[in-house]
């Protein structure tokens, strides 16, 4: 059964259209990685599954393990376990990550109905879940991605992940601005942490590089607001040997 | 009964001699204790009277009423006063049996939802709002799991600590009662002080010896007993040579008041090597959505750092009130005296907040920090006030000032008005000054993270004030989270 189901999307911002009639569907234990052009709508179809408000669906549906997600309310799909791995981490002065992350988490388990976490509860899955990304826990005491560096940035979000421990997780570019150890540290956490029959991942990438360690079982090309071309993993090589034009003519697709 | 109980907690022992009258059936009698509505001699005669003052406080309460005859309402603050009518207010109305209500169903449910968000304990709840009889269990409740109270107030006596309402210090201490007061805010001050010094109802009197350093945190328990300081309320603070107190004011609970004017004055004192750290939590009503309602505060808070290496630090977090004006302030007389002020002012809907501080170097070496952190959602209005003055003689003054303002939709308004006098020249003086939104990108971030909007507000604002409430003693600094969350609700979205 199918985890995410993307029928016909479409949306703007503000009156621009972006994505125009984009369809995707995603069934639990897969991985899947988008590719495209700069501008292509990728950010955007991350950002609209989250529910972030100035994207406005103007058609098509979406339905999330079985929930008509475009429905719920940004917290409300995080609860449901959609978690959005964010191309440019966002600073929250004064708030520590430890903090942030364990009300996020009882915020999400009490709109399931679980129980809270306790402070000692919450504590050791933060180590475990830091120590599996190589992030110092000191780093998690201190302020949301405040001073992080790029590369920091982007594992603290794998850390936030690992803690959220979400269904489907989209991960908008979180190889961009790491290193190359800290490249192969991201690529197992994910694994790790998501690769499991019940969940799934989109990856947002423009290399190879990231799924050499995250290996996905389709890939899909994003232009002009559409998915243009789905394959195997073999599309992604494809792509860093010959770039998109040739796609995007072949696919009669025009920005 | 309660007459038999050995009571040393003067609050609580005022308290619960009100429970015995009303037992005894002269309630009758207490609904009398009204002065006449009104503002004349005759009612400041009616109050010192009712208080057993010496003939001294009358003069000085009369003194204090006849200057602020000749005086006008100040109109310089960023504020717009309604007028309003000293004549249709009763200015002394002591035990409130009136108008208690007969249970919590009674009381406004916006108001019990906040009880609730805080975590407050349903007796205290009763007690906070009014309920009829409740005063009676809360006090027993202060004795059994505060039989505490009686243990902490020997432990005082012990210490050599004065704790009083200021009324009895008057009448058991009248010197060093008569020593201070007046002496930190003069009566002729401003118009708010001297009417409160003719008119005060009830406060605090704390002395804290040379050399003792006052065994707990004053008042952390008091929550209760804050109900009946009112109107006009008086507080003076000594710390003599090398002492250390630590005072806290206020209560994160909204309280049902009718008084709609409070006029508070609060002097402190520190001779040599002492300190004093004050902490208010003020959370007033503020008025409903439309602007209807509300309490008005005018404070005058003033610190005299007298002696050589003396310190006082004000900590404030003003949430509630229709219109706030304070400006709790240090005189830095003494060499190398330090005044802190750590402030967070959250505004919303109508209301309207005009406070900040005064830090006045006389004394050589002498520094300040000012850190304020005002918030504005709403329509609201909300305005830092600082003034730093170096006195000639000052050598090697040092200052750092911060205001940060944060503001949530673009309605309301934040405003940074410092003055800066420096009139010698090795004065060292730094003002950094911002003012941001908090930004879509910060709210669906947290929201993606699973906080709904209204917990994703409160945790954004609670970083920005970060700095000003981890001056707060502990058990307040988690209440007073859960405050600016509550303050802030609806205002965005
Ligand atoms: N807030 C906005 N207002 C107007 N246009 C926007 C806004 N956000 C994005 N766009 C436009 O939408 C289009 C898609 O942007 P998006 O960020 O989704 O691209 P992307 O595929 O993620 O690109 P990249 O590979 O560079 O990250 C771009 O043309 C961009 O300029
Ligand atoms: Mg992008």
């Amino acid at each position: 059964m199918s985890l995410l189901n993307i029928e016909n999307l479409s949306n703007a911002i503000g009156d621009k259209a972006i994505l125009k009639g984009l369809s995707l569907s995603i069934n639990a234990g897969e991985i899947h990685a988008i590719m495209g052009p700069n501008g292509a709508g990728k950010s955007t179809l991350a950002y609209t599954l989250g529910g972030r408000p100035g994207y406005d669906v103007t058609g098509g549906s979406v339905e999330f393990d079985g929930k008509d997600l475009l429905e719920l309310e940004p917290h409300e799909r995080a609860a449901a376990g959609l978690f959005l791995g964010f191309q440019y981490p966002v600073e929250i002065p004064g708030v520590s990550n430890l903090q942030f992350l364990r009300e996020s988490l009882n915020n999400q388990r009490k709109a399931r109905g679980q129980e809270a976490l306790s402070g000692g509860e919450f504590i050791r899955l933060a180590k475990e879940k830091a120590g599996l990304l190589s992030l110092d826990m000191e780093m998690l005491k201190r302020p949301v991605n405040v001073g992080f560096s790029g590369g920091e940035k982007k594992r603290n979000e794998m850390v936030q992940m690992g803690i959220l421990d979400p269904k489907l997780a989209i991960l908008d570019e979180t190889d961009s601005g790491l290193d190359i150890d800290a490249l192969r540290v991201v690529g197992h956490g994910i694994n790790s942490i998501m690769r499991k029959p019940d969940k799934a991942v989109l990856l947002i990438t423009h290399y190879q590089r990231l799924l050499d360690y995250v290996q996905p079982d389709f890939v899909h090309v994003l232009a002009a607001g559409r998915i243009v071309k789905s394959g195997g993993p073999e599309l992604a090589l494809e792509l860093e040997r010959e770039g998109y034009a040739h796609i995007v003519e072949a696919e009669g697709a025009s920005a | 009964m309660s007459e038999e109980v050995e009571i040393r907690d003067a609050e609580a022992r005022a308290a619960a001699a009100r429970v015995a009258d009303y037992e005894h059936g002269w309630s009758s009698e207490i609904e009398q204790e009204f002065a006449p509505k009104g503002l004349s001699e005759d009612t400041v005669r009616f109050i010192s009277a009712k208080k057993e003052e010496p003939e001294w406080m009358l003069e000085w309460r009369l003194k204090a009423y006849r200057y602020w005859l000749t005086m006008e309402t100040p109109d310089w603050a960023k504020l717009n006063i309604p007028p309003i009518d000293y004549q249709d207010a009763y200015y002394y109305a002591a035990p409130k049996q009136k108008d208690k209500l007969q249970s919590l169903d009674e009381v406004d449910p916006e108001i019990l939802r906040v009880y609730e968000k805080l975590g407050i304990p349903i007796e205290e709840q009763k007690v906070l709002a009014g309920v009829e009889g409740a005063r009676k269990v809360a006090v027993d409740a202060v004795f059994d799991s505060v039989s505490v109270a009686t243990t902490f107030r020997k432990e005082l006596e012990d210490a050599g600590v004065i704790f009083r309402s200021i009324s009895e210090a008057i009448r058991e201490f009248p010197e060093l009662v008569k020593k201070w007061l007046g002496k930190v805010v003069p009566m002729h001050d401003n118009y708010f002080a001297a009417l409160n010094c003719a008119v005060f109802s009830d406060g605090t009197f704390v002395y804290v010896p040379e050399g003792v350093r006052c065994p707990m945190e004053l008042s952390t328990y008091f929550r209760i007993n804050a109900e009946n300081t009112g109107q006009f309320e008086r507080t003076l603070i000594v710390a003599d040579k090398g002492a250390y107190v630590s005072y806290l004011e206020g209560c994160t609970a909204p309280q049902r008041d009718e008084n709609q004017l409070h006029a508070a004055v609060v002097e402190l004192v520190t001779l040599d090597d002492a300190e004093i750290k004050y902490s208010t939590v003020q959370n007033w009503y503020p008025g409903d959505a439309e602007g209807k309602g509300g309490i008005y505060n005018f404070v005058t808070k003033r610190a005299l750092c007298q002696g050589k290496n003396s310190k006082v630090s004000w900590t404030q977090v003003e949430t509630g009130s229709a219109i706030t004006w304070k400006y709790p302030s240090c005189v830095l007389n003494g060499e190398n005296s330090v005044g802190e002020f750590y402030s967070v002012a959250v505004t919303n809907n109508y209301q309207q907040a005009d406070t900040g501080t005064k830090m006045i170097h006389n004394g050589k070496g002498s520094r300040s920090t000012i850190i304020s952190k005002g918030i504005s959602a709403g329509r609201s209005d909300n305005t830092y006030r600082g003034l730093v003055r170096v006195a000639p003689q000052a050598e090697g003054v040092r200052n750092f000032t911060q205001c940060d303002s944060l503001l949530l939709g673009d309605q309301c308004g934040a405003h940074t008005v410092p003055y800066i006098e420096v009139r010698n020249p090795s004065a060292t003086i730094e003002h950094e000054a911002t003012t941001s939104k908090i930004s879509d990108d910060q709210l669906f971030y947290a929201m993606q993270r699973g906080l709904d909007q209204e917990s994703a507000v409160a945790l954004i604002v609670n970083g920005f004030a970060k700095e000003v409430l981890q001056q707060l003693p502990m058990e307040f600094a988690v209440e007073a989270q859960k405050l600016l969350g509550i303050s802030l609700e609806g205002s965005v979205g």
